[in-house]
């Protein structure tokens, strides 16, 4: 394995994600856990262990991005998730476009010149809406393990209209629609439609240019990437590692010499 | 049987307390307050030296508020309304939006709103209007106490909302209500619409007279409309202040400068005010000292500002070395200052009422946008997206993209509200900020 020459640590709200890069800017190595409340303390064990398993020592510097990054007291520079992202899936997919990240606890959407700047971006609303949260709510209620709700989803042709795109509404909505007798697979289909949706719209306030890209946890779900296909007819291209592009491009911008393509 | 007081006692009264007593405590505060130095901000110039006596200009105001009803006759007006035909029959005007928003930065709204609230108005009415109905049903207000009002003027060139909320206050207190209806301009007023507002500024002088129980004299209204003129000439010039790099004043000390301007205009000490104000921003020109130390990127403001949390945000970005350097809304008083004829009151008045920033179309606001960005030498722009304030943001959403398409600025959708801090998520707020900074590069 290549030496480790920088590291990211993106602080999100459901998860913690640490990327290590050699002097070329290839993502060397990564780890991701649950994101735990005491935030700091965490962060502290988590780059323990990380520095301990690759033998760094504390001058291969560290750059935070994420909600948490505030808390990254080790941290050299703080970044947003948005230059963060932009950064990492432009190195990894060579161009720009029209990136959609979906997290869990926002959702954002980055314009991206073929250069790499950021050159516009539009967040979800302050509320939960059009967010991985929406769906792991959904997930809870249905008792279906999140990895596996996008397979379920796309399991049916069958698809119930939830109208509402808040979370707490849609909840319950999706209890009256189970009192109703609607199948676990169409609810969860048309939860993904309602999450799908709302972000189509953000994508149009900031204007489509492809090609289509997709980061952060929830691109891993098979059905998000499906169906914004569908809603945009434009192909979407995903990562190897969407989860890591924030910690991925926080590490980048942590090389001397900055190779994260800008 | 109960004591009634004379008038002669109520004048020494209102005397006693505003003259003798309050004046110069509020004057000995400011003394004080110029002694005290401020604390220093790694990023942001000191305070403007004036800051104290802006404090002791808005302090009398509402002191001599608090005893009003003892002395003069009192209305409560709208922001955009003709207010100087009410100054010229001597009333003590007071301004509800403004009352709001100093609440908002005395952060004391929740606790207002919710008496509104708890009496069946809606969270989705504009928090100005919450808080200022909460403040009358509940007595609760960090200015110790306001004074009822004799009459009521509301004019619909800032929104609708001022119709009912002014007929809320009217029913309340059982007072005559004026309202001035301006039609919408979408580019610039026929002549038909101004006579249609003067004809109405006519109709309501004697309504005013009565409740004063004088007349108007023209000559009265003639000087308090120049000086209403002169005071928002000065507000310009400050404001074009602002075209020098790096800018000595920012759009956060203009909001909190602004108060003079829109609660007393056509007083002569708001004038002397404003003109020590442009003396001093010359002199920070001439020494170099700018509003954020290291000025890197000049933005504009679109909106209202978030009042609880101004320095939050002037310090976020002058971290960045991010100026705000001018903003539709406080330009909002300066714009119309050509526009007074003291010569004509009634008829100037009517015609600039007519042309306030909210009463225009949203061609027109992105117009003025670019015509600043140009003007300014401006990096991006930030339009705060004020839940309060619908007439204020709709359009934004287009304004936003002909802006980074036809101007080739970025330019930020800030959700958020002018006053209830409900309506606020800090953490977002900081994200974006700090995402659209990194955005405008080095």
């Amino acid at each position: 394995m290549s030496k480790i020459e920088a590291l990211g640590i993106d602080v999100g709200s459901t998860t913690v994600k640490l990327v290590g890069v050699d002097a070329q800017g290839n993502l060397a190595w990564s780890h991701i856990e649950p994101a735990e409340p005491r935030i700091e303390d965490q962060v502290t064990q988590f780059l323990d262990r990380a520095r301990a398993e690759n033998n760094l020592d504390e001058s291969v510097p560290l750059v935070a991005t994420g909600y948490g990054r505030g808390l990254v007291m080790q941290a050299t520079r703080k970044v947003t998730e948005i230059t963060c992202h932009a950064r990492g899936i432009y190195r990894e997919l060579g161009h720009g476009g029209t990136l959609v990240d979906i997290g869990g606890q926002d959702s954002k959407v980055i314009a991206i010149t073929s250069k790499g700047d950021v050159i516009d971006f539009a967040m979800n609303d302050k509320c939960a809406a059009g967010t991985g949260r929406f769906l792991e709510h959904a997930a809870q209620r249905m008792r279906v393990p999140l990895e596996q709700i996008g397979p379920v989803a796309l399991s049916t042709t069958a698809e119930v209209v939830i109208s509402s795109t808040c979370t707490v509404f849609a909840e319950s909505e999706v209890i009256s629609l189970i009192a109703h007798g609607a199948s676990p697979e169409s609810i969860l289909r048309g939860l993904h439609r309602s999450l799908i949706k709302r972000i189509v719209a953000m994508i149009r306030t900031v204007g489509l240019v492809s090609p289509l890209m997709l980061s952060g946890g929830v691109a891993q779900n098979k059905a998000i990437r499906k169906m914004l296909e569908e809603e945009t007819q434009t192909p979407v291209m995903l990562p190897k590692h969407p989860q890591l592009m924030g910690a991925y491009g926080a590490a980048l911008m942590g090389l001397k010499q900055d190779l994260s393509g800008f | 049987m109960t004591y009634q007081r004379t008038p002669t006692q109520d004048t020494l009264r209102y005397q006693w307390n505003v003259n003798v007593i309050g004046k110069p405590a509020l004057r000995l505060n400011r003394w004080l307050a110029q002694l005290r130095q401020p604390k220093p901000s790694p990023y942001l110039a000191p305070p403007l030296n004036i800051t104290p006596r802006t404090k002791e200009l808005i302090a009398r105001h509402y002191l001599e508020g608090r005893y009003a009803n003892l002395h003069r006759k009192v209305a409560w007006v709208t922001s955009g309304a003709p207010a100087e035909i009410l100054k010229a029959l001597n009333f003590y005007v007071l301004y509800p939006e403004n009352h709001a928003a100093l609440c908002g930065a005395a952060r004391t709204v929740v606790d207002i709103a919710t008496e509104a609230e708890n009496a069946g108005y809606s969270r989705d009415l504009c928090s100005y209007a919450r808080t200022d109905i909460g403040a009358l049903l509940s007595g609760k207000t960090p200015v110790g106490k306001l004074p009822k009002p004799d009459l009521l003027m509301a004019c619909t060139n800032i929104c609708q909302t001022v119709l009912f909320w002014y007929q809320a206050v009217a029913h309340h207190f059982r007072i005559p209500l004026i309202l001035i209806d301006t039609p919408f301009v979408y580019t610039t007023a026929s002549d038909q619409a101004i006579n249609y507002v003067w004809r109405q500024l006519d109709a309501a002088v004697p309504i005013a007279e009565r409740v004063a129980g004088d007349f108007l004299s023209s000559r009265k209204l003639e000087q308090v409309t120049r000086l209403s003129k002169l005071a928002a000439e000065l507000w310009m010039q400050i404001i074009e202040r602002g075209k020098h790099r790096p800018a000595p004043i920012s759009v956060f000390d203009q909001f909190i400068h602004m108060a003079p301007i829109v609660e007393m205009r056509g007083e002569a000490y708001t004038v002397d005010f404003y003109a020590a104000l442009l003396k001093e921003v010359e002199q920070r020109i001439a020494k170099g000292i700018s509003a954020v130390k290291q000025e890197r990127k000049r933005l504009l403001w679109d909106n209202l500002p978030i009042w609880y949390r101004l320095r939050f945000i002037a310090e976020k970005l002058g971290a960045h070395g991010v100026a705000l350097v001018v903003s539709t809304y406080t330009n909002a008083w300066a714009e119309l200052a050509p526009m007074f004829d003291p010569k004509n009151p009634m008829a100037s008045g009517a015609r600039t009422y007519l042309h306030a920033i909210l009463n225009r179309g949203t061609g027109y606001k992105l117009a003025m946008m670019q015509k600043m960005i140009a003007d300014y030498q401006l990096d991006g722009a930030i339009l705060h997206s004020d839940r309060s304030c619908k007439p204020y943001s709709i359009g934004q959403m287009d304004q936003r993209d002909r802006l980074l398409r036809e101007s080739g600025v970025p330019a930020l959708l800030l959700e958020a509200d002018h006053g209830d801090p409900r309506a606020f998520a800090e953490e977002q707020v900081a994200n974006r900020l700090e995402a659209f900074v990194e955005m405008l590069g080095e």
